[in-house]
């Protein structure tokens, strides 16, 4: 039986699933209807610093995109930090860590880039018991037109300082959450390993805008005619997500940093995806707001069946596990060839691969074989682009069949090559030639 | 004395209020906003799309379907519209599992197609609803065109020829336009009076003149409109019902199902329409089985359906056939009628045959069998009574007891032009009627203005 107790940065929890600092986990009462459901863990919504508390706006926060059946698909936010008095905060932190020993609590931080501000908060936050701090260097909106949040997380000189502070000032393990809207991910995360951080997590929410009405042409979610950029998360940030995890596990100067993975996880197969990338636990936001915490169950049960039936034993045996398989392009085998094929009992004949291949691609596939409708791939065009693959309605239907060393490439003419090569030393590399005078 | 169900003979009143609103209610109600959403985004609007080339009237169905989609139902009206103007009838009675629902790719990778016909309700009915107007007419060419029959054929004719500013004069022998669109078609296919608000949808193009009461061969002949008219587009139905050619047919309760089936959909009040309470239909068409299926909804007890061949052999789909099942109607085969039954000179039973296939003959097996009955319709076919035309004038060609044209719709006859049912080659479909129509004026139009130049 697979154990997925979870062991990050020391903070132990059950499960790897942790609830994002959020409103799901804004109070006790929330928090305590998460653990009831089995979640592993919470970062506690973002904890401003003394005095009256930030307010919200007071109509609507959320704006969404959907795909077929409303199926939620993206979901941004233009929520503050937590509007609650601080002290009501920490009490109910303290009391809720008492009653739920063995799930983490992390407490999310943001006050204003001053030492002093941090270290009057981070004391108090110790008091309670709590497991954690987590750096909000994310929030996208409103906090960050205050100096705070991603206005900190897009400076790595900041997050190295305020990193710096926080581990000079508490015992409690740091995690610092980024910001998603930079450039280069590597960049703010090797700040924060230079200033002592013991995790990252990521990915916080991307600036978006959900849509515009048409009629009062103003961005949605619309306050008064108005609108401003949230943060973006749900399912479609996913991919956004994980390569980001990716870079940073790679990176030669944060490779080992332990990675809390965050960013439109909705079911076991995409925690696992995220944790075989390099995230040492997982945390889940969208989809809670969307089903309720139920869906912990399934993602712990799937999990666990994944793990039993590959004979993973503990967590340790798939984090990280994929790292080593995301690359640069330059490394990508160029003798590796593959060829796209139709399996003609499941072809539906709709024809989305042919005419995809026909109007945007290689012509390599087609419409009509001797005066019948019949889609087939022409091996002599293919290029092994996988575009019909990924149109195809069909699930397998259309595969990706690599050819075998010495068959012929009807397209090139040429047998392919046993030899892995890359474009490192590819004859049409001018970089390359350089190389080889 | 018995009462509702039971009532004996042909009588009327068989149910309560409540359930005849209820049995003729939509058979298949409109997807609302959001199931056509949903129902839309099924469509994988597929290349050179099966649907549309199986449809009559060659539908653009993938970017009707994706223009629901995305939230626009009125360019969906309009694509449809352009090929087929009665595209809202259409998406009503098209027996839609023989044609576009039959070949989608979902239904062969998974027997579930997109439900076309009720998207294609879906736009229709927003348009119509709006009464959008998609198709200005063209500049007054100052040429007439005579239309016989308001039905399907001559309806979509009369459309077109508008659009390209002929001016259109459509001679209706019955009360009301709509052909078999208002006259035949079960009931709860087209309920609200859907067949005229869509004459009237269509009409409000202008330029189309409809009279009422004007039979041809009756009131006038065909050489009066080849004299008065620039063109001439026969549009007419099927006049005449085959007979069951068994003795006793003339006993009182013998009726002709579309006779029936007229009668049903111009009843003010359903309770008033009188039905058996044993009821046989010989038959294997949709007619046959829309008198069926309605004989049981207004309350007959039992409803049998006979047909001289096997269930693979019936002009009924298959989604007909499981409808009549639904409804509690028996389908019988193998069964031909040899002689009616009367007491006092009414309907008491029918004697049937069995039969059954010698080689590639249908042959009597000389095998009886009996059913009591109180009420036997006709639904054994219908034919085209060809002598209206023949007034006065040249003869127009007919080709097996129809009218012969060419792939363009002209007839034998110059300036003459037909379709729909009365035309030899006719697939008895409303959609096929419409294309034919539809075709035709293209055909009138380019003839009248040398080559669509006006």
């Amino acid at each position: 039986m697979a154990d997925i107790s979870n062991n990050f940065v020391g903070i132990k929890s059950p499960n790897p699933f942790w609830l994002a600092s959020a409103p799901p986990t804004d109070k006790a009462y929330n928090v305590i209807r998460a653990f009831k459901a089995g979640w592993g863990g919470v970062v506690w919504k973002t904890l401003g610093e003394e005095g009256p508390p930030v307010v919200n706006v007071n109509g609507p926060r959320y704006g969404a995109i959907w795909g077929a059946d409303r199926r939620l698909l993206g979901l941004n936010n233009i929520e503050l930090i937590t509007d609650r008095d601080l002290q009501v905060n920490l009490r109910e932190i303290k009391q809720v860590k008492m009653d739920w020993p063995d799930r983490a609590i992390v407490v999310s931080l943001m006050v204003p880039c001053e030492e002093h501000a941090w270290k009057a908060i981070l004391p108090v936050v110790e008091e309670t018991g709590a497991d954690g701090i987590e750096l909000n260097f994310g929030c996208p909106h409103g906090m960050s037109e205050r100096g705070m949040g991603a206005a900190v997380g897009q400076v790595p000189e900041y997050i190295e300082m305020v990193v710096r502070w926080c581990k000079a000032n508490t015992r409690m393990p740091v995690i610092t959450k980024l910001t998603p809207n930079i450039t280069d991910i590597r960049k703010p995360a090797r700040a924060a390993h230079a200033g002592g951080t013991d995790a990252v997590s990521l990915i916080n929410t991307i600036n978006s805008i959900t849509g515009v009405n048409l009629d009062s042409f103003a961005p949605e979610p619309t306050i008064d005619g108005k609108g401003s950029h949230g943060g973006y998360c749900g399912p479609a940030v996913k991919p956004i997500a994980m390569n980001m995890v990716a870079e940073i596990a790679r990176d030669p100067e944060t490779h080992g940093l332990p990675i809390s993975g965050i960013g439109g996880i909705t079911t076991w197969r995409d925690a696992a995806e995220f944790m075989a990338l390099g995230a040492g636990n997982v945390q889940v936001c969208t989809a809670a707001m969307t089903y309720g915490f139920k869906i912990v169950q399934e993602m712990i049960a799937g999990l666990e069946n994944w793990m039993n039936e590959k004979g993973h034993a503990t967590l340790e045996d798939i984090i990280g596990r994929a790292t080593p398989n995301v690359t640069d392009w330059q490394y990508l085998n160029l003798n590796y060839i593959a060829k796209a094929h139709i399996d003609q009992e499941a072809c539906i004949k709709c024809g989305r691969c042919h005419i995809a291949c026909e109007d945007t691609s290689h012509q390599a596939i087609t419409s009509m074989v001797d005066g019948v409708r019949h889609f087939e791939v022409i091996e002599a065009e293919c290029v092994g682009c996988n575009l019909c693959v990924n149109v195809c309605p069909v699930e397998n239907c259309i595969t990706m069949e690599p050819l075998a060393a010495g068959v012929m490439d009807q397209r090139t003419g040429k047998p392919v090559s046993p030899v892995y090569a890359n474009w490192t030393t590819h004859p049409n590399n001018p970089m390359a030639k350089v190389a080889a005078e | 004395m018995a009462t509702g169900h039971f009532k004996q003979g042909i009588a009327g009143g068989r149910l309560s209020p409540e359930q005849y609103a209820d049995n003729f209610s939509d058979l298949h109600p409109p997807l609302d906003h959001h199931e056509a959403l949903v129902e839309s985004d099924r469509c994988y609007f597929c290349y050179d799309a099966p649907c549309m080339n199986a449809c009559p009237t060659s539908i653009d169905i993938p970017l009707f379907i994706r223009q629901i989609s995305t939230g626009n139902p009125i360019g969906s009206a309009k694509t449809i519209f352009d090929q087929n103007i009665l595209g809202g009838m259409c998406a009503r009675v098209c027996p839609t599992e023989t044609l576009c629902e039959e070949v989608c790719v979902r239904e062969v990778a998974e027997g579930k197609p997109v439900q076309i016909g009720r998207l294609q309700r879906y736009a229709t009915d927003v348009a119509m609803a709006e009464n959008k107007q998609f198709y200005p007419r063209a500049a007054p060419t100052g040429k007439t065109a005579a239309v016989v029959g308001a039905g399907p054929a001559g309806l979509a004719a009369a459309h077109r020829l508008a659009r390209h500013g002929h001016e259109v004069t459509i001679l209706e022998a019955r009360p009301k336009a709509g052909g078999l669109n208002e006259y035949g078609i079960a009931a709860y296919k087209s309920i609200d009076n859907f067949a005229q608000a869509e004459v009237d949808y269509i009409t409000s193009i202008g330029g189309i003149d409809i009279q009422n009461g004007k039979a041809l061969g009756r009131d006038y002949q065909l050489s009066d409109l080849t004299r008065n008219y620039d063109a001439v587009f026969l549009g007419m139905g099927l006049g005449g019902v085959n007979a069951l050619r068994a003795d006793g047919e003339e006993a009182q309760g013998v009726t002709n199902a579309v006779e029936f089936i007229a009668e049903l959909r111009q009843a003010s009040d359903l309770a008033t329409l009188p039905v058996g309470r044993r009821v046989v239909v010989i038959g294997g068409g949709m007619t046959a089985i829309d008198a069926a299926v309605q004989s049981k909804l207004l309350g007959a007890e039992e409803v049998t359906i006979c047909y001289r061949r096997g269930q693979e052999h019936m002009n009924a789909s298959e989604f007909e056939q499981d409808l009549a099942a639904a409804n509690g109607v028996t389908i019988r085969h193998w069964l031909q009628p040899k002689r009616v039954i009367a007491e006092g000179g009414k309907v008491s039973g029918i004697e049937l045959e069995y039969t059954a296939m010698d080689g590639d003959k249908l042959v009597g097996s000389g095998e009886r069998l009996t059913l009591v009955a109180d009420q036997v319709f006709k639904a054994i076919g219908q034919s085209f009574i060809p002598s209206a035309l023949n007034g006065s004038g040249a003869l127009l060609a007919l080709e097996a007891g129809r009218i012969k044209v060419d792939a363009e719709g002209r007839t034998s006859l110059a300036n003459v032009w037909a379709g729909g049912d009365c035309i030899f080659g006719g697939d008895d479909l409303t959609v096929s009627a419409v294309a034919q129509g539809r075709d035709a004026a293209e055909s009138i139009h380019r003839a009248l203005t040398s080559n669509g130049r006006a």
